[in-house]
């Protein structure tokens, strides 16, 4: 079944909107049952110690307060926290995080106590009564310090604070090395980020005592695997358990795992008997939602007087942060498996160490472990060329895959499905006109101005699969699923697997469905979210969104028409390969015989028994399982300028080239871009989760958080080009992580080029005001 | 506890509340207003906004006992009637202004309250006027384009 022009493609206003722009949308904590009380949590003050009791009388005297929970409570009835991916034992160090602290807290904010009253106000007063007596213990706040011997360990018990260390071989390295015209080392620091959804976490829990039920409603991006999850934790039966997803205020990775809140709020509802509510405050969300990156990494390059880069020798160090969330630990391996970005590399020897901190876990953040290899590889790249004195362009240019050579395997063993590097980073020159450019900067620098270009040409993976090779994913597919089901009216209702919270696809699946069957966009309706009406999925994340649930549709769409055409045909009295079915419409070749979709849809729930071999209704659902992994790709380019007296760097022009694939609906695949270009420039540039050597969080509210704001950056242009994957029926690579993984590295580069004619050849992200001025100073030092 | 009397929306409601609680917590929870959402709590997201007697506030730092006496407009209260949008809701619709939505609500009232201002903003002023409103999602750079698509819609110019 191909796609005829009409909706897919087209740039359609979105379905979601009319609730949201009239605030009419239904969050989680709009979610008000009959007899909810409310909850607030008790944490931890300390990085590290011993709890040696926690008093709760005064708290439950407090007026209207039902229950306080701590541990003791919980002990041997639920918990401890799951996740998503496992190693063995001998490979892995671990420890079980509890749901509340046990004997130990391992990090500030790790909840210690639940207060449950009968209003939010009730619960955050009596939590302040509640005292904690705990006996301070050395904490470590920093992933390489927590690699030195005799630092403190988040897990005594363990003699490491290393959770999981993979070597790397090295003969084919070590020989490229040894041939190689010059070598230079980098250190790269890729700082922690808050994912900073504007929903937090939220969670009405409501235990149904009558059906012997969960209800769980929460700001989730998988409600599919939170059910697995709570059912696993709370041991009960997945069939007692119905997750629901409302609206969702944005993810970006961070909502997907299952949180410690949501467990214990579960089980507690079916103490109380009562439903519970709780949103996190933004304080809470900084400290005690995932983080993202928290990644340093080493790397050694092995390049030709020509700018061929040859082989990387490199490890990254990775913060695991206090316990294991979802997935956490295993993002690092994204890294060495993205770490030859667009380029030929012939060998890659690249060793990961995860570790223990004590700090809030880290897990997904849009990118999860490819912009961690982006910003390596591409600051590589810059280095190169400076050191050799040749235009980064042209050096990338030199290092690029060719576009004959796919299917390509990198060095690291990754499979590349398609691709044109060149032809991208053709488009950003000219778009950019860079020629022009360079010759504006050269006229600044003569003026004494601090004036950079910057380059990010990238590729990354989305839509992962298959399932087989998808280890250690543990419990969890990368398939995606999807229901079509034609009403006898011929409307269409479809269920899909993922979760969209802003990704639209209310929107482009029903351009699918419209396409497909004819119908009008109005006349189909697009359910998600909820485990008790939807069929199992797997959830919105990894920009699989359309790779892989878009796909599942297409196959559902397919089976739906190859049934109606089938009926059509016995109404038709025509033998099926002599029926046609376009825009709605099944016809019979060289007759006037035609059946719209609506009547067919009719006589199948109807009068369909007729037909022979065929049941009644019109519905299938299909799952797609990727056999391969999609690697969307761009070039992006921008132009900075550096204050020289304040450090301050001003963003002046940004142009991102990207390239996805087919595309359903552009409208919406440039908000995804736009979104995460100006995310990875936030890192880039400001965001920067802090904690002090005591493992004190010191960016723990928005005054000391720098999210970007309306005003930090300017209008970012958008160009595109065309290769679709093979992988998919549609031929659409993904699109949600593109932003954060081409900006990061695009806008460092340019800073250093800015930086560059006075000695700079590096410098750390994020680059505040201070962190250029000092650079700037220490240049003057070196000079005076 | 103290009795306050607002006018949400056109409409005027007395209720006894505790002196501490604000105005946001009064909207969605004693008047089940939930288009007004909690970003913060803190004045420095934007989420809560709505206009109190015309202008622009954060609800979250507002205690409802301040806004005793006076008219409320929220989210639910921007449209003329509910077959028709505000110009700044058609413009966020047309443009693709908003992904998640949470944002979405406080942005339309800062952004509805600047274009009375100001009717015809440059782009800068636009982005400069909407600083106190945090988005995650858009990058902000559609947001800025539904703004300006309103205002036109205003002036009677949109196409």
């Amino acid at each position: 079944m191909a796609f005829r022009p009409g909706a897919v493609g087209e740039p359609i206003k979105r379905r979601e909107d009319p609730r949201l722009i009239r605030g009419l949308g239904t969050y989680t904590d709009d979610i008000k049952l009959h007899g909810t009380v409310f909850a607030a949590f008790v944490r931890s003050d300390f990085a590290a110690g011993t709890v040696k009791s926690i008093d709760t009388s005064a708290a439950r005297e407090h007026d209207g307060v039902l229950d306080v929970l701590t541990y003791a409570d919980l002990s041997g009835e639920v918990g401890p926290t799951p996740v998503g991916a496992e190693l063995p034992p001998e490979v892995m160090n671990k420890r079980d995080h509890p749901l509340l602290a046990d004997g130990s807290v391992r990090y500030v904010g790790q909840p210690l106590a639940v207060v449950i009253a009968e209003t939010p106000y009730a619960a955050r007063d009596a939590a302040l009564e509640v005292f904690a007596d705990i006996e301070p213990r050395p904490a470590v706040a920093d992933l390489e310090e927590a690699l030195e011997e005799g630092a403190p360990k988040v897990y005594e018990e363990l003699g490491t604070n290393v959770c999981f260390a993979l070597p790397a071989p090295g003969e084919e390295t070590d020989r490229l090395f040894d041939e190689a015209d010059g070598t230079l080392d980098m250190k790269l620091i890729n700082h922690r980020v808050a994912p900073f959804s504007m929903e937090g976490r939220a969670v009405v829990a409501h235990w149904e005592e009558g059906a012997g039920k969960l209800n769980l409603w929460t700001s989730t991006q998988a409600p599919h695997i939170v059910k697995q999850q709570v059912a696993i934790c709370l041991r009960i039966p997945e069939i007692r358990v119905r997750v629901v997803a409302p609206e969702v205020g944005g993810g970006f990775g961070c909502k997907i795992a299952t949180y410690p809140e949501e467990l214990v709020l579960a089980w507690a509802s079916r103490r109380l008997r009562r439903p519970i509510r709780w949103s996190e405050t933004r304080s809470e969300n900084l400290l005690n939602t995932v983080h993202g990156r928290g990644h340093v990494e080493h790397v050694s390059v092995a390049y030709r007087s020509d700018g061929r880069v040859l082989a990387l020798r490199g490890k990254t160090i990775s913060d695991v942060g206090a316990y294991r969330s979802f997935y956490g630990p295993f993002i690092a391996l994204s890294t060495p498996s993205m770490i030859c970005g667009c380029y030929d590399i012939k060998a890659v020897s690249w060793e990961t160490v995860t570790v223990y901190t004590n700090t809030m876990a880290t897990d997904a953040y849009r990118g999860a472990g490819r912009p961690e290899a982006a910003y390596i590889i591409e600051r590589v790249m810059d280095r190169v060329a400076d050191e050799l004195g040749l235009d980064p362009a042209e050096v990338r240019r030199r290092n690029f895959i060719s576009k004959d050579a796919f299917p390509y395997t990198t060095a690291t063993g990754t499979v590349y499905d398609s691709g044109d590097y060149e032809l991208s980073l053709d488009k950003a020159l000219e778009a950019f006109d860079y020629r022009a450019a360079l010759a504006e900067q050269e006229r600044s620098r003569q003026a004494g101005r601090l004036v950079g270009i910057g380059f990010a040409t990238f590729t990354e993976v989305c839509g992962i699969g298959p399932s087989a090779g998808a280890s250690p994913l543990g419990r969890m597919g990368t398939w995606e699923s999807a229901t079509v089901r034609v009403e006898p009216s011929g409307n269409v209702t479809v269920l899909t697997g993922v979760s969209p919270h802003g990704q639209g696809q209310e929107t482009a699946f029903a351009q699918m469905a419209s396409d497909a069957f004819g119908v009008g966009i109005d006349d189909v309706t697009v359910v998600h979210g909820d485990t008790d009406v939807v069929q199992h999925g797997v959830g919105t994340f990894g920009s699989r969104g359309i790779a892989v649930g878009g796909a599942a549709l297409h196959m559902a769409l397919g089976k739906v028409s190859a049934k109606a055409k089938r009926i059509a045909a016995f109404h038709l009295d025509a033998p099926e390969d002599q029926v046609e079915f376009e825009d709605g419409e099944f016809t019979v070749s060289g007759t006037d015989r035609k059946l719209t979709f609506r009547e067919v849809a009719e006589r199948a729930h109807l009068w369909n028994t007729a037909v022979p071999g065929e049941e009644p209704g019109l519905e299938a659902v299909a799952r797609f399982e990727p056999t391969a992994t999609t690697f969307p790709f761009g070039a992006h380019i921008c132009q900075v300028e550096v204050d020289a007296e304040s450090g301050r760097v001003t963003l002046q022009r940004y142009l991102a080239v990207d390239d996805f694939g087919e595309v359903i609906n552009p409208l919406l695949a440039d908000g995804q871009r736009l979104g995460g270009v100006i995310q990875g420039l936030g890192q880039a540039l400001c965001e920067e989760v802090i904690y002090d050597e005591s493992g004190q969080l010191l960016t723990g509210s928005l005054m000391d958080y720098a999210m970007p704001r309306a005003a930090a950056f300017p209008h970012i242009e958008l160009e595109s080009t065309c290769t679709p994957t093979p992988i998919n029926p549609l031929g659409a690579k993904g699109i949600g992580e593109l932003g954060t993984i081409g900006a990061t590295p695009c806008v460092m580069n340019a800073i250093v080029d800015a930086l560059s004619p006075l000695g700079v050849t590096h410098l750390d992200m994020p680059a505040k005001p201070e962190r250029v001025w000092q650079a700037l100073q220490a240049h003057r030092a070196e000079h005076d | 506890m103290t009795t306050v009397t607002i006018t949400v929306n056109g409409e005027t409601h007395s209720r006894t509340v505790e002196p501490r609680q604000l105005l946001v917590h009064f909207l969605r929870e004693e008047l089940g207003l939930t288009g007004t959402h909690v970003g913060c709590e803190s004045t420095l997201c934007g989420a809560c906004t709505v206009h109190l007697d015309g202008q622009a506030v954060k609800s979250c730092t507002v205690l409802a006992v301040q806004a005793d006496g006076q008219d409320v407009t929220t989210i639910e209260g921007l449209a003329p009637n509910r077959e028709e949008l505000h110009p700044m809701q058609m413009g966020f619709w047309e443009k693709h202004g908003l992904q998640c939505g949470y944002c979405t609500p406080g942005m339309i009232m800062a952004a509805s309250d600047l274009l009375e201002r100001n009717p015809n903003p440059s782009e800068s002023e636009i982005r400069h006027a909407l600083e106190g409103n945090l988005c995650r999602c858009t990058g902000y750079q559609q947001i800025v384009e539904a703004v300006q698509e309103a205002a036109s819609i205003t002036r009677g110019e949109a196409g």
